[in-house]
């Protein structure tokens, strides 16, 4: 029995695992008080609850508890990091060097980091999405303080070659920082192996609760510090104030643990079902695979079909169906997705794009449903679309003048 | 973003797609939008040359649900009109029929434009002069 809607967007979010709520709840009533306490059994309970998470995060990633700060999510991990690395070394540089297909979190903060006078180099990605080595090391100057380069993108799933990207990093004596939101909890992430210096994540993408994340710090070789940049108590090793919320650190903690326990198993039974999904959807006339078809989280799969509009394409299924597109109809710039253009895609195939994002409680049922609704749905728009019948007619659409609005 | 039963009407059941023989002198085709802006829409109209009056529209679009929905809209509403009559449809008028947001008005121009481009169009291949319309809104 397939009950509707569908859920095929877990890189914008996924649902909490109900064992994961179930970890929470006794911290909103009965253990409520504030681990800051540290005078009464309340403040105890709290701060024994928010250890007890930080080990379970700290162990999914490989790293020491103490090198855990907690953080409300990866926006505010990725701002911490980014803009904390940036005044703590000021006098060793002022140049970060990110690449142009990075989440808005990364990109708007570099941004900001510029009008602050320091200066940034964005990084093309290669046509499959990856970042290109030789142009990554050719870009460090003795100014440099930072890399900030992602573990796998949130639209096309992509995974970087993070332990070359560290390699060249640590080669350089720059720090190495990447927002690995799509990739913990998905892929085995390890801080040591992986050679990273500091990390964002967040719980709500790893079916955990949202207002809550983590930025990793690293401790030993080399020692790294971040500015706060929120004042106030003191908290987190003086690097991020604010009281911690228990409820959603202790589900992190618990969405960690689970991850850890069944990443091998669920990684093997989603890619299966992604496999199916993407070889059948390519199977349609003129559809495009985004990003490339290797280095890619087992979960993800990002497709173009060609003369037909992503957001017309959505509106055949949405109602059953929660997908994304590329497209960007309902935004007023009318911009497709600045993560398929950097690709080289052209506008057309932005605007022609889905992301799937399947999960944990995604069956095949689902995806045989999806891929038949899809197909139709294509198909069904394609028979109303000029383009193409003017690809069928065999025009060149590029000898047309079209009046751009 | 939720659509308007009109416009999810018109997206799933809509009227008048296809293509009319445009090398008829009394056929005009509006070819309008862009691939890169994310629509393009085609509307053709045929005119009964006896009495000036539009006697079939057909749409072709690629694009949103409302970009689909206002040609679709369109093309009903041209049928049955005289050319004079045509020209008056406003951009603003398919906004209220099928209430449209304001980030899908561009649909609605995008229509209106086409109107104009296919009635241009049957225009000069009957040797009229091709009118001039005011601006239409930037979107």
């Amino acid at each position: 029995m397939l009950n509707f809607p569908i859920y095929l967007d877990h890189n914008a979010t996924t649902p909490c695992d109900p064992r994961v709520v179930d970890a929470m709840i006794p911290y909103f009533t009965n253990n409520f008080g504030n681990a800051a306490s540290r005078n009464h059994p309340f403040g105890w309970q709290a701060e024994e609850a928010v250890d007890y998470a930080r080990e379970q995060v700290a162990k999914l990633i490989g790293a020491d508890p103490k090198e855990i700060i907690f953080t409300s999510g990866a926006t505010e991990g990725d701002n911490l990091a980014i803009k904390g690395v940036f005044e703590m070394y000021a006098s060793k540089g002022n140049h970060i060097i990110t690449c142009n297909i990075e989440h808005k979190a990364v990109l708007d903060t570099c941004k900001h980091i510029e009008k602050e006078g320091g200066e940034v180099t964005y990084l093309k990605v290669k046509e499959n999405g990856l970042v290109d080595l030789a142009e990554l090391e050719a870009a460090i100057k003795p100014t440099t303080i930072l890399i900030a380069i992602m573990y796998a993108n949130n639209e096309i799933g992509t995974i970087n070659p993070i332990k070359e990207i560290s390699a060249i990093a640590r080669k350089h004596g720059v720090l190495l920082f990447s927002d690995a939101v799509q990739a913990v909890g998905k892929i085995p992430v390890d801080v040591n192996k992986d050679g990273i210096d500091l990390m964002a994540f967040t719980a709500h993408k790893m079916y955990g609760p949202k207002g809550v994340g983590a930025l990793y710090v690293r401790r030993k070789n080399p020692r790294v510090k971040v500015t706060a940049q929120m004042d106030g108590g003191g908290h987190e090793r003086g690097m991020r104030s604010g009281t911690l919320n228990v409820p959603g650190i202790v589900g992190f903690g618990k969405a960690c643990e689970i991850c850890m326990n069944e990443m091998e198993e669920e990684t093997k039974r989603v890619s299966k079902l992604r496999d199916k999904l993407q070889t059948e959807l390519l199977k349609v006339e003129e559809s495009y695979l985004n990003g490339d078809k290797e280095h890619k989280l087992p979960h993800v799969t990002n497709i173009s079909f060609k003369y037909v509009e992503g957001e017309g394409l959505l509106m055949g299924f949405n109602k059953n169906i929660a997908l994304s597109s590329g497209s960007a109809c309902t935004s007023a710039s009318l911009e497709p997705s600045y993560v398929l253009k950097a690709l080289g895609l052209g506008d057309d195939l932005a605007h022609s794009s889905l992301r799937f994002g399947l999960g944990r409680f995604t069956t095949e049922e689902q995806i045989d449903y999806t891929v038949e609704q899809v197909t139709n749905t294509v198909n069904k728009l394609r028979e109303m679309s000029p383009l193409w019948e003017m690809y069928k007619e065999g025009i060149d659409m590029n000898s047309i003048e079209w009046a751009h609005h | 973003m939720a659509y308007s039963e009109k416009v999810i009407d018109h997206y799933q059941n809509p009227k008048n797609v296809g293509t009319l023989d445009k090398s008829k002198a009394n056929v005009g085709t509006g070819l309008v939008g862009a691939p890169e802006c994310g629509d393009v829409m085609r509307l053709q109209i045929e005119v009964d040359e006896a009495t000036g009056v539009i006697k079939d529209a057909k749409f072709k679009t690629f694009g949103c649900g409302s970009a689909i929905a206002s040609s679709s809209l369109a093309t009903e509403w041209l049928k049955g009109k005289s050319i004079e009559e045509a020209i008056t449809i406003d951009n603003m008028t398919i906004v209220e029929e099928l209430n449209l947001p304001p980030v899908k008005i561009h649909c609605s121009v995008l229509a209106e434009d086409a109107i104009k481009a296919a009635i241009n169009d049957y225009r000069q291949k009957n040797g009229l002069d091709i009118l001039k319309f005011d601006e239409s809104i930037v979107h």
